[in-house]
C-alpha cells in the first residue's frame, strides 16, 4: 500500500504546418505579419466561402506521420469543433475527430540519467493520433480598456499531435519534445519554434503503478524546453497534494503570467459535427493504386512522399557513430544542438586529427562557452580557424594546456588567428634547446635536495622538477625536451 | 447506397408507417429543452413547442424501421467526389482594408471584439430576454 506515486504526463503538441499558404484559403503564411494583413473572405468567415485544402498540409502531415511510423488513412474526414470565441470567426474549428490522417505512431528519444550524466536513457511513447486543422486567429487581450484585439492572419494548418500519457516525468517529456522538433525541422514540414510554431499542452496526473491514473490537469502554454521540464513540477505538487490528503482538481493551469480567460466548452450534442463542404480525404498508397481518372500531379501518393523522406536525427546520429567511431552519447549532442552536427563534420574536413580527439573540443570546450554565453554555433569560432589550433596543439607547437587559453583568446579576440594569439602572447612551445637547457640547469641549481633524491633513484621527484622548470615557461617547455635534459 | 436503400423502405412503408416497429416515443427531459434552447437560441417550452419537437422527433423515428444491414453508413452526400486539393501558391488575402470596414470597431488593423467569451444566457435572464419570441 505504501508504493510509491509516480507522475504520468501525455502531451498534445500543435505544430504550425510549414506552408506558403493556409490551410483551407489560398492567403499566405508569414511570421510575424502586419495585423490581418494576410487575411482573405474564407479566412474572415463571410457567408458563401468555402474551404480549399491545400496539398502541401497534407503532404506534410503525411510525411509526418511516416517519420513517426504512423498508420496513414488513405480516407479520412473532416469534422467541425464548435466553440464560440472571437479568434474563431466561423464558431467552429475544421478538424479531424471521427478518422484522422495519420495514426499509431511511435516515437523513440533519448535523454541523459539522472545519476550518471554519461548514461543515455532511450524510450518511446506512443502517437495516438495526427490530425490535420485550422489554427484560430490570435486574440491580444487589452484588459485596461476592456477589450480583446482580433488578428486573423494564424488561420494557418496545424498538425495536432497525440502523445499517449506513458512519460513519467518532466525530463522525458522535454527529451521526447526536443526529438519531435529535430524531426520536424529535418522534414521540414514545421520549423519547430516553440514560441508559436510548436506549441505544447500537457496533461499531468499522479497515480500509483497498477493503480488508475489519478485525476489530471492540464498545462498549457508551455513555450519552451527548459519551461517543460519545469511545468512539470506539477508533478510535484500532486504528490504533495495527495499525501497530505488534499484532492487534486480537475483544472486549467497556464504557464503563463497573464490570465487567459478559457474556452467555454458546449455540451456534446453539437461539439462535433461532420464537415459537410469538404468530402473525405483520399490518399493513395502508389502510383498503380491511383483510380483511373485521376490527375496523379493532384493526388497525395504515401510511397512518393517515403521516397523523399530526408536523414531523421536517430539515423544522423548512427551515422556519426559509425562514420567516427565516436561515442552515441556524443552524436546524441551533436545532434541536439543546433548547427553542431553541420560544426563537426566540416571541422573534420579540414583537420587531419582523430574524430575522438576533436569531439571534446566540440562538445566540451566550444558547446560550453557557448551555453555560458547563451550563444549559437554560427557565431564565434570557424570550424577552420579551431582546425588551425588543433593542428598547432598535434605537431607539437602548443601545449594541450595552452591550447585551451589560446582557445580563450580566440573567443575573446573574436577573428584572431591561433597562430596570431600564439605568437603574440607568447604560448608557443619553447623548442630551443639552449633555452631550455639554461632554465634546467637553473631549477637544478637552486634545488640541491631534490637532485639528489632523484640522483638516490627516486623517480617521483624529477616530475616535480619538470613541473617547476614549466613553471619558469608558464607551462611553455616542450615536455619530453625537458624530461630529456633533466635526465 | 444508403439514401438509395433509406428511400425505397421508406416508399415500402404504408402510410402511415406501423408505429409498432418504431423504437418507444422520446421523452424530453426539462434540462435537455434547456440545452437545447441555448444552443439554438430559440425559446419553445410551450405546451405547443414541445408538441412540435415531439412530432419531429417521432417523423425521424420511422428511419428506424428501415432494414440497413451490410450497408456502410454515408458521412457526405458529396462521398463519391474527390476533395479537391490546392496548389500551395499565395492567390489570395490582402484583404484587410475591406474587412475592417465590415467591423463597427477596430484598432490599428485589429478587429476589436468584448473581452472574453460572453456566456450564453442563462434560464432566468432568458426568459425575461426572449418573451417576444414565442413559437
Amino acid at each position: 500500500a505504501s508504493q510509491q506515486l509516480v507522475g504520468v504526463v501525455g502531451l498534445e503538441v500543435h505544430a504550425q504546418i510549414n506552408s506558403n499558404t493556409k490551410l483551407f484559403s489560398g492567403s499566405p503564411v508569414r511570421f510575424s505579419a502586419p495585423p490581418n494583413s494576410l487575411v482573405s473572405f474564407f479566412d474572415a468567415s463571410l457567408p458563401g466561402t468555402l474551404p480549399m485544402l491545400n496539398r502541401r498540409c497534407v503532404e506534410a502531415a503525411v510525411m509526418t506521420g511516416l517519420a513517426l511510423n504512423c498508420t496513414i488513412n488513405k480516407k479520412s474526414y473532416f469534422d467541425r469543433k464548435h466553440y464560440f470565441y472571437a479568434d474563431l470567426p466561423a464558431g467552429y474549428q475544421i478538424t479531424q475527430q471521427r478518422k484522422p490522417i495519420a495514426v499509431d505512431g511511435v516515437l523513440t528519444y533519448s535523454y541523459f540519467g539522472e545519476k550518471k550524466r554519461s548514461q543515455m536513457i532511450r524510450k518511446s511513447v506512443q502517437i495516438k493520433q495526427i490530425q490535420l486543422e485550422q489554427d484560430s486567429g490570435k486574440s491580444l487581450h487589452d484588459d485596461d480598456r476592456s477589450q480583446t484585439l482580433i488578428d486573423l492572419n494564424r488561420a494557418v494548418g496545424l498538425m495536432e499531435l497525440v502523445m499517449e500519457p506513458e512519460m513519467k516525468s518532466g525530463e522525458e517529456a522535454a527529451a521526447a519534445i526536443r526529438e519531435l522538433q529535430l524531426i520536424l525541422q529535418a522534414l521540414g514540414t514545421c520549423q519547430g519554434n516553440m514560441s508559436g510554431q510548436l506549441r505544447v499542452d500537457a496533461n499531468v496526473s499522479v497515480h500509483r503503478p497498477g493503480e488508475p491514473l489519478g485525476i489530471r490537469t492540464e498545462v498549457k502554454n508551455i513555450n519552451s524546453i527548459r519551461y517543460l521540464a519545469r511545468a512539470i513540477y506539477e508533478i510535484q505538487r500532486q504528490i504533495d497534494a495527495v499525501q497530505s490528503g488534499r484532492a487534486v482538481q480537475n483544472e486549467t493551469r497556464a504557464y503563463d503570467s497573464k490570465s487567459v480567460p478559457m474556452r467555454e466548452k458546449e455540451g456534446l450534442q453539437d461539439y462535433f459535427m461532420p464537415e459537410p463542404n469538404l468530402p473525405a480525404l483520399i490518399v493513395y498508397e502508389d502510383n498503380a493504386s491511383l483510380p483511373t481518372g485521376i490527375d496523379p500531379s493532384q493526388a497525395v501518393v504515401v510511397q512518393k512522399i517515403k521516397d523523399r523522406l530526408p536523414e531523421l536525427p536517430g539515423v544522423k546520429r548512427d551515422r556519426l557513430v559509425q562514420t567516427y567511431g565516436i561515442l552515441p552519447e556524443h552524436s546524441f549532442t551533436l545532434v541536439n544542438e543546433d548547427g553542431l552536427m553541420e560544426y563537426f563534420e566540416t571541422l573534420m574536413k579540414t583537420t587531419q586529427r582523430e574524430p575522438r580527439k576533436v569531439i571534446g573540443w566540440v562538445t566540451n570546450e566550444l558547446l560550453g562557452h557557448l551555453k555560458q554565453r547563451d550563444m549559437s554555433v554560427s557565431q564565434p569560432i570557424s570550424p577552420a580557424h579551431l582546425a588551425e589550433l588543433l593542428k598547432l596543439q598535434e605537431t607539437g607547437r602548443i601545449s594541450s594546456s595552452a591550447a585551451k587559453q589560446v582557445f580563450q583568446e580566440m573567443w575573446r579576440s573574436g577573428g584572431k588567428t591561433a597562430w596570431q594569439i600564439v605568437q603574440e602572447q607568447e604560448l608557443g612551445l619553447v623548442h630551443d634547446s639552449a633555452q631550455l637547457h639554461s632554465i634546467c640547469q637553473k631549477v637544478v641549481d637552486s634545488h640541491p635536495d631534490e637532485v639528489h633524491a632523484v640522483r638516490n633513484g627516486n623517480k617521483k621527484v624529477l616530475n616535480k622538477l619538470i613541473g617547476l622548470v614549466q613553471k619558469e615557461t608558464k607551462g611553455r617547455a616542450d615536455p619530453v625536451l625537458v624530461k630529456e635534459i633533466l635526465q | 447506397e444508403f439514401i438509395r436503400k433509406l428511400w425505397e423502405g421508406l416508399l415500402v412503408q404504408s402510410k402511415p408507417p406501423l408505429t409498432s416497429h418504431f423504437p418507444f416515443p422520446a421523452q424530453i427531459p426539462p434540462d435537455l429543452v434547456d440545452k437545447l434552447e441555448r444552443l439554438a437560441l430559440v425559446d419553445f417550452r410551450t405546451k405547443q413547442g414541445l408538441e412540435c419537437l415531439e412530432k419531429a422527433i417521432r417523423f425521424a423515428d420511422q428511419l428506424h424501421v428501415v432494414d440497413t444491414t451490410g450497408i456502410e453508413p454515408m458521412d457526405s452526400v458529396l462521398e463519391d467526389r474527390a476533395l479537391y486539393l490546392r496548389e500551395d501558391t499565395a492567390v489570395d488575402g490582402g484583404c484587410a482594408e475591406e474587412l475592417l470596414k465590415l467591423s463597427r470597431k477596430t484598432v490599428e488593423e485589429y478587429f476589436v471584439v468584448p473581452p472574453g467569451n460572453i456566456p450564453l444566457p442563462k434560464k432566468e435572464e432568458r426568459s425575461s430576454m426572449l418573451k417576444h419570441s414565442e413559437l
